[in-house]
């Protein structure tokens, strides 16, 4: 019996999709398997670097194995904290703001007195050449946040200046550095709220 | 058909883009830039060579009436694959590409290439094809992506360094200093409008070019 005549078979064509099935599924699983530590170990890799730029300085502790849960401006956030001999002297996490084209996701490190070390666009999306101004290969304006606190500008001032405020909007696009600048008062609010939980050493386990 | 055949073919004759008009869902997404077609295009070549390939490899075995299923299963596990492979071990590479690593699943020109070509030829051609055919996709993709950029923002290649290599930084040129930029051209209608103009320009090129040869008497012949 050969090939051609199999072909037509409804037995064979069942068994080739079984079979097709099969040896992808199981290519998947193997290369899923193999590649899952690798994967793992890069992404780790990557929140590593960007808690490495919104936190200037050394540190003393594994702040990826130095983390807790607090409820956050929108549910729980993860927040990383950073220690010089054993006392939290900086603390490190995500808010999300929204801008002209969806959510703008922001890593920030703010020190113990609640002063800003640093912000950072992880992920947007937003238009290019008008809105991506708020990554720093673009433009330098997500540095004016470095070295702010809810006090310096108050709280009413910490906005875009067209909306009364002191930090800069792009010309054509306000939207979205006014939803960066909103999305990190909201986290500095987050952290003066929570900040005795943040920074208290025997919540920490070893 | 012959080699010289099947890369006119994929160049131009038959460009994905410009003349099968397949894959216009991830052309008109991925093309504000010239460098976001350039990735797309050299992924989607790279996915398009394997499978043909594969395709090829595994022709005589796969039934006419259930082809489809087969080779989705086949194209789906494939660029799943690369896309695992890029993130665990070229993951600085991922990080650019990653992003079209996902649309290829739905280029519908993969798919079209195994069921037009791949299913009916040895491996080799197969590979050939995929890979001008790829190439084709990559032109029309950076063509239509640099007229963009530079209409929109007066920049052509910026941030090529991320997807090249530093040493490809050259690349990046500002062609208008000072432009206030045009924003409807990176917005999804400046693509349809790109598209559109583009695919005009190719059908008036290539009426001219039969015009022209219809009126030289056939003195050619070999040349």
């Amino acid at each position: 019996m050969n090939l051609e005549s199999l072909r037509d078979k409804l037995g064979y064509q069942g068994a080739l999709l079984a079979v097709a099935a099969l040896v992808t599924s199981a290519a998947l699983a193997l290369a899923s398997r193999a590649t899952a530590p690798a994967i793992a170990a890069a992404e780790a890799r990557d929140l590593q670097q960007s808690l490495a730029q919104v936190l200037p300085g050394r540190y003393e502790n594994d702040l990826l194995k130095d983390s807790l849960l607090a409820p956050g401006p929108e549910g729980e956030v993860t927040v990383y904290r950073a220690r010089r001999a054993g006392k939290v002297e900086a603390v490190v996490f995500q808010v999300t703001g929204y801008g002209y084209a969806g959510r703008i996701v922001c890593m920030m490190g703010v020190d113990r007195s609640g002063r800003i070390l640093g912000v950072r666009v992880l992920k947007h999306s937003e238009t290019p050449g008008l809105g991506d101004k708020i990554e720093p290969a673009k433009a330098d304006w997500i540095h004016r946040f470095e070295g702010t606190f809810l006090g310096d500008p108050p709280p009413e001032k910490f906005a875009v200046k067209k909306d009364g405020g002191v930090f800069d909007q792009f010309a054509g696009a306000t939207i979205t550095p006014r939803a960066v600048v909103k999305a990190v008062k909201g986290g500095l609010e987050f952290f003066g709220r929570e900040k005795s939980r943040l920074l208290d050493e025997s919540g920490s386990r070893p | 058909m012959s080699y010289a055949r099947i890369t006119r073919e994929g160049l131009w004759d038959n460009n994905v883009v410009f003349a099968q008009m397949l894959a216009l869902c991830p052309t008109l997404a991925v093309t504000g830039s010239a460098t976001n077609g350039l990735g797309m295009g050299l992924a989607t070549t790279a996915v398009l060579v394997i499978s043909n390939m594969l395709i090829s490899a595994l022709r005589r075995f796969i039934s006419a009436d259930v082809r489809i299923p087969v080779y989705v299963v086949f194209i789906a596990t494939l660029v799943t694959l690369v896309d695992m492979t890029l993130n665990a071990w070229v993951h600085d590479l991922y990080k650019v590409l990653g992003l079209f690593i996902a649309l290829i699943v739905v280029n519908c020109a993969i798919l079209g290439r195994a069921e037009s070509f791949a299913s009916k030829n040895r491996v080799l051609p197969s590979a050939v094809d995929g890979l001008m055919m790829g190439l084709g996709f990559t032109f029309a993709l950076t063509l239509i992506g640099g007229i963009r950029e530079v209409l929109g923002g007066g920049t052509l290649f910026s941030s090529a360094h991320l997807l090249l290599g530093p040493s490809f930084a050259f690349l990046e040129t500002t062609l208008i200093a000072d432009y206030k930029g045009f924003l409807l051209m990176i917005l999804p209608p400046g693509g349809f409008l790109v598209v559109g103009f583009l695919l005009a320009a190719k059908r008036v090129l290539d009426r001219r070019l039969a015009a022209r040869a219809a009126l030289v008497p056939v003195p050619a012949q070999g040349a």
